[in-house]
């Protein structure tokens, strides 16, 4: 057993930290390091930046044009990246719908569609909730009706993260009503130019807006975007969970969460001509903080050391999304109380158009309370964490 | 022992609930919280015409002779519509100091207006590097002639656009954390000095940044004795706290019984939600803690008023980190059952989380009350 990595391995993480320095663009770096809202622009700007060196795709076997890093790069690539306040890759092509694709799909569908998603020439949104169906996914209503060559979608989808910046949807729609319901479900690719989808979006509690509805009225859909066979969506989709539970976790978003608390309780000021890191209750909150956070490190590193070693990983991965989202909120939630009465002003220009505004307090205190309003979503969203519970309870424990 | 209302009482929790229902529908306090004060004057000359303006003060100084447990039936059902008129500070801080502080002259000229609906005001207190320390105050009034000249920063000053006399605490001697030394002044809005920067606050409120430059009061604008304010001003805050617990109480009913409601509607798996027993008893959780935290606050409402300094101030710490606690409970839990739907802010749910969470802030959070409690009682 060696915590410590290898020569190779620090040679690669030298290699990576020389590649994020020289090509993350600096404005994009500060906003990340501020907590600053993202553009399109600015997501697209670092991931093209890796899609030209290749590592966008960074999970991608070497066959279908990814790196082929080993389990131990990725993880030296993803913590590199943050710490380097690089943003988060978004998902959905390179991680959901690209798998999805060279896994399931023809070699029409990868020659036409892996390319943009390597170079991240196109946004892909995420097409599976419905006003009806969250929890319940299979209980999907959005129905595609199969006429000669196209696929006649009708139909609501909601919660579309980014949908209103996205080129692409992958959706799961209804073919076969008759079907038990997991068996009706299939997975098709769709064009957000497509005449009849018309796109709403939902304000969240900070006033922001990062969701959409999605509507389809008679969209018609080539019959070619169908992934794999019709009737087998769901076992498509349950692929791609499996897929998005490493590194949901956001281990290294919540490390330099930590530290962003650290640096303010030292620039608070406590009332007793101290400063509030001077004070042991809010002290022992963070470092019982940074406890949860090594505790949630080492179990994915003890997934990933299994996964490297050849094997599946065991039961400990199930619950990293739940902690995860966990600290995600606990940090907010600390944050808040950080900074006191400035957690109050609400600013949304500042907040998300990143105008030319003097903060009202300090300047990450506007951020804390809208950050904690928005970051209750990581227990919703990506299976709740009672239905994760379900599902360990049941899968693991065989409960 | 008899721990129910008063028919008077009664009448009134009746009078602010009717209003709330038939006033403060959702929509409602959306266009007002968005209208140019940010509330609205007719609503506040019901206020005045019925009573509620008035109701918590002696009738020597022109109320209708009630106290804490008043403002408490009003404060809760105000929080249970999210009411945006500026209640607290107008009524409860700048009219409470008045009332406990406040000279005959002082009253007449300003609290009797008031009470008649002509009057609005603010209290500037909050400094930077004070965080929650009452008695940590930079701001100066420095004798000027026969008056004072204050300078200084205050922030979040709530109503501070819309009132007409904003109370400020400023150090007129002592060190700058010194209980001793701390004066409160009655300065009249429009005072020549005054900078203001005014904005919304997460929870649709209006507040202000306030700069004093060498801003002139004279000797009469002294609400309490010089040096002697910060015993007074602390008795205010409490008091204010106990009303602020009776909101949050408001707040987290409202928030349960959308919670509740929801969770027996919405359908997944084909039943409700509500079947699920995981939230079953989170549901129970949420009940429970709102529970708790309407036993704190009407502790906190019968004993503020004790002779005994200590036993008030305990009263409004222990209420403040129940409701703290709850707020955070029912807020989180109720956002969380409501799965996507309670991260949007087009449901009320959110709205009743922020204003939860900014409550927890406001004069002082858990954790400030904690230690105080503590301090108070345990070490004590
Ligand atoms: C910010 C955000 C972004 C999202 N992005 C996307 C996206 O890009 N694409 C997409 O397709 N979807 C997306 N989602 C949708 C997300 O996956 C759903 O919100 C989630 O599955 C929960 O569904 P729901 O909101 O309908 O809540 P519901 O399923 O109605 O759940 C409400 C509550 O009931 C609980 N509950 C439900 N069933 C059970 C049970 N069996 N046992 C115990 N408790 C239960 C839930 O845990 C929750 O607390 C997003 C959601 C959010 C909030």
């Amino acid at each position: 057993m060696d915590l410590a990595f290898t020569k190779e391995d620090i040679a690669f993480r030298d290699e990576v930290r020389d590649f994020v320095a020289k090509n993350l663009p600096k404005d994009i770096a500060d906003k990340v390091a501020g907590g600053k809202h993202l553009e399109r622009d600015d997501y697209m700007r670092w991931q093209q930046a890796l899609g030209r060196q290749g590592w966008l795709v960074y999970t991608w076997p070497k066959k279908h044009g990814g790196p082929g890093w080993t389990i131990t790069q990725r993880y030296i690539f993803e913590n590199t990246c943050a710490e380097m306040n690089a943003p988060s890759i978004i998902p959905f092509g390179s991680k959901m719908v690209g798998p999805v694709i060279y896994t399931f799909g023809n070699d029409e569908q990868k020659q036409r569609f892996l390319p943009d998603i390597r170079e991240s020439s196109v946004w892909w949104c995420q097409g599976y909730s419905e006003p009806g169906s969250g929890s319940d996914l299979a209980s999907l209503r959005t129905k595609a009706v199969r006429e000669g060559d196209h696929y006649i979608v009708n139909g609501s989808k909601t919660w579309n993260t980014m949908g209103h910046w996205a080129d692409w949807i992958f959706c799961l729609v209804r073919t076969n009503p008759e079907a038990k319901q997991q068996e009706g479900i299939s997975f098709l690719l769709i064009d957000m130019k497509t005449p009849g989808i018309t796109v709403k979006p939902i304000i969240m509690a900070d006033g922001g807006h990062e969701v959409n509805e999605v509507f389809f009225d008679n969209v018609r859909v080539p019959a070619e975007n169908l992934v794999g066979k019709e009737g087998e969506g769901w076992t498509y989709a349950k692929f791609l969970l499996a897929n998005e539970r490493l590194g949901i976790a956001a281990i290294p978003q919540s490390k330099r969460g930590v530290e962003g608390l650290k640096q303010m309780a030292k620039s608070e000021r406590d009332g007793a001509g101290k400063t509030l890191i001077d004070d042991a209750s809010f002290r022992e909150k963070i470092a019982d903080l940074e406890i949860q956070v090594t505790a949630l490190e080492y179990t994915e590193l003890r997934a990933l050391s299994a996964m490297a070693a050849g094997g599946a990983p065991g039961p400990e991965v199930s619950f990293l999304k739940i902690r995860g989202s966990e600290i995600q909120q606990r940090i907010t939630e600390l944050a808040v109380e950080a900074v006191g009465y400035y957690a109050m002003p609400y600013q949304p220009a500042l907040l998300w158009h990143g105008a030319n505004e003097e903060p009202i307090g300090p300047d990450y205190a506007h951020l804390a309370a809208p950050r904690y309003f928005n970051v209750r979503k990581t227990s919703i969203y990506g299976g709740s964490n009672e239905i994760q519970k379900n599902v360990i309870s049941k899968m693991v424990l065989g409960l | 022992m008899d721990l129910s209302y008063s028919d008077e009482q009664k009448q009134i929790k009746e009078g602010v609930e009717r209003f709330v229902r038939e006033q403060y529908a959702f929509d409602t306090r959306r266009k007002i919280a968005g209208s140019e004060k940010g509330w609205l004057p007719e609503n506040w000359a019901k206020f005045a015409e019925l009573g509620w303006l008035g109701m918590s003060f002696s009738e020597a100084d022109g109320g209708f002779g009630g106290g804490a447990i008043e403002t408490m039936i009003a404060m809760e059902a105000f929080g249970s519509g999210l009411v945006l008129e500026p209640y607290l500070p107008t009524v409860v801080m700048g009219g409470g100091l008045l009332a406990a502080g406040g000279s005959a002259a002082q009253k007449e000229a300003l609290l009797a207006p008031m009470i008649a609906g002509e009057k609005q005001f603010a209290v500037a207190y909050v400094e930077k590097q004070a965080r929650f320390n009452l008695a940590d105050v930079a701001v100066v009034a420095k004798k000027d002639g026969a008056g004072y000249a204050i300078s200084g920063h205050k922030g979040v000053v709530y109503n501070a656009a819309s009132a007409d006399t904003i109370f400020v605490t400023a150090r007129t001697s002592g060190g700058q954390r010194d209980e001793k030394g701390i004066t409160v002044f009655a300065v009249d809005a429009k005072s020549a000095g005054i900078t203001r920067r005014d904005y919304p606050t997460q929870d649709a409120l209006r507040a202000s940044e306030l700069t004093f430059d060498n801003v002139k009061v004279g000797a009469d604008s002294v609400v309490g004795k010089v040096d002697d304010g910060h015993a007074l001003f602390e008795g205010v805050i409490d008091r204010s706290i106990v009303a602020l617990c009776a909101e949050a109480v408001g707040c987290m009913d409202a928030i349960n019984k959308a919670t509740l409601e929801y969770i027996k509607t919405r359908k997944q798996f084909g039943v409700p939600i509500g079947k699920f027993q995981v939230l079953q008893h989170r549901m129970v959780d949420c009940f429970t803690n709102a529970q708790e935290a309407r036993s704190m606050t009407l502790m906190a409402a019968l004993k503020i008023d004790d002779a005994d300094a200590t036993v008030r101030k305990k009263a409004a710490s222990g209420a403040k980190v129940q409701i703290g606690k709850s707020g955070k409970f029912c807020g989180q839990s109720a956002v969380q059952m409501h799965g996507g739907m309670g991260v949007t802010d087009e449901l009320s749910v959110s709205h009743y989380f922020k204003r939860l969470t900014m409550i927890e802030t406001l004069f002082g959070n858990q954790q400030h009350h904690l230690s105080r409690y503590a301090n108070l009682s345990v070490a004590a």
